[in-house]
């Protein structure tokens, strides 16, 4: 697969979901995208999983169900087709800083419980939704080489798209947050 | 078992239930997560069939609540349209898919 670098540092602040990370400018490759949009596709897995566990809304259950049916068939084709091209993804920055950034959203997560709970994950899958947008439009799909891997970073955002609005509207349909806490 | 049967018979005469009543077939493709095409029209009875041919599952869910299929990746779903009108609809899981059936007399 013929490489195609961008700057690393552009991706990171596209992916950024909570401010800009401390980042030096470096370059992307096909492998490291393919990495980074299959690594957003299990962190929202996994955030979908927690809700699973943790809500008793049945809107919000049944979103989080959506998030896990969506997002594993766009990774399931991401596996397949880096299978395809014998292409390994690979690991890197803007990978795993997201993946840091996960792991305190979901502990954050962990301290609230019912109604709190349910507002902070959709507000979270909106905001988690609205940057991987941010970026596969201005950075990961302009700058894919590969013509597969661009159409189909092309149809996760329109997928992704989708689900940012379902998002919007699930937080739209909860009440107001009263940040009550695990006790 | 009769009752099965009667309840079989009211979910034919409810708008937009999947019934299996003769009239033309209208095909909509659920494609690149959009609709096409996106607006179609068909007359009372007619059927309208959607093919999925995305990776993903889709709806499509009339916004009056009316009628709503679920159509798996590489499936299709079908339903006859017994109420004249404009129907908008959209997909559940993807708010963006939009379109509209119009059903005439």
């Amino acid at each position: 697969m013929a490489k195609i670098h961008l700057t690393l540092l552009g991706a990171c602040l596209c992916l950024a979901p909570y401010g800009a990370m401390a980042q030096g400018a470096a370059k992307l490759t096909d492998p490291q995208i393919a990495h980074i949009a299959y690594t957003a596709g299990q962190i929202d897995i996994q955030a979908a999983e927690q809700a699973l566990k943790e809500s008793k809304n049945k809107e919000v259950k049944a979103f989080a169900n959506d998030m896990v049916r969506d997002h594993k068939a766009v990774n399931e084709k991401a596996l397949a087709l880096v299978k395809k091209l014998n292409v390994k993804p690979e690991d890197n920055e803007t990978s795993r800083q997201l993946v840091q950034q996960a792991e305190a959203k979901r502990k954050e997560l962990s301290a609230l419980k019912g109604a709190a709970f349910d507002k902070a994950y959709a507000q979270n899958e909106v905001a988690f939704h609205q940057q991987v947008n941010g970026a596969l439009q201005s950075t990961l799909i302009p700058n894919a080489s590969n013509g597969e891997l661009k159409d189909l970073l092309a149809t996760g955002l329109k997928i992704f798209q989708g689900h940012q609005q379902h998002a919007e509207h699930l937080v739209q349909s909860l009440p107001a947050r009263t940040g009550a806490l695990a006790h | 078992m009769r009752r099965l049967a009667i309840l079989a018979v009211l979910a034919l005469e409810v708008p937009g239930v999947p019934a299996s009543s003769a009239g033309a077939t209208q095909t909509v493709a659920m494609k690149g997560i959009a609709y096409e095409p996106k607006q179609v029209t068909v007359h009372v009875g007619d059927i309208v069939e959607w093919a999925n041919q995305d990776i993903v599952a889709h709806t499509a869910t009339a916004r009056d609540k009316s009628w709503d299929v679920n159509v798996l990746p590489g499936k299709a779903g079908r339903m006859v349209m017994k109420t004249p009108g404009r129907f908008d609809y959209i997909c559940r899981y993807h708010p963006n898919m939009t379109g509209e059936i119009v059903v005439e007399p």
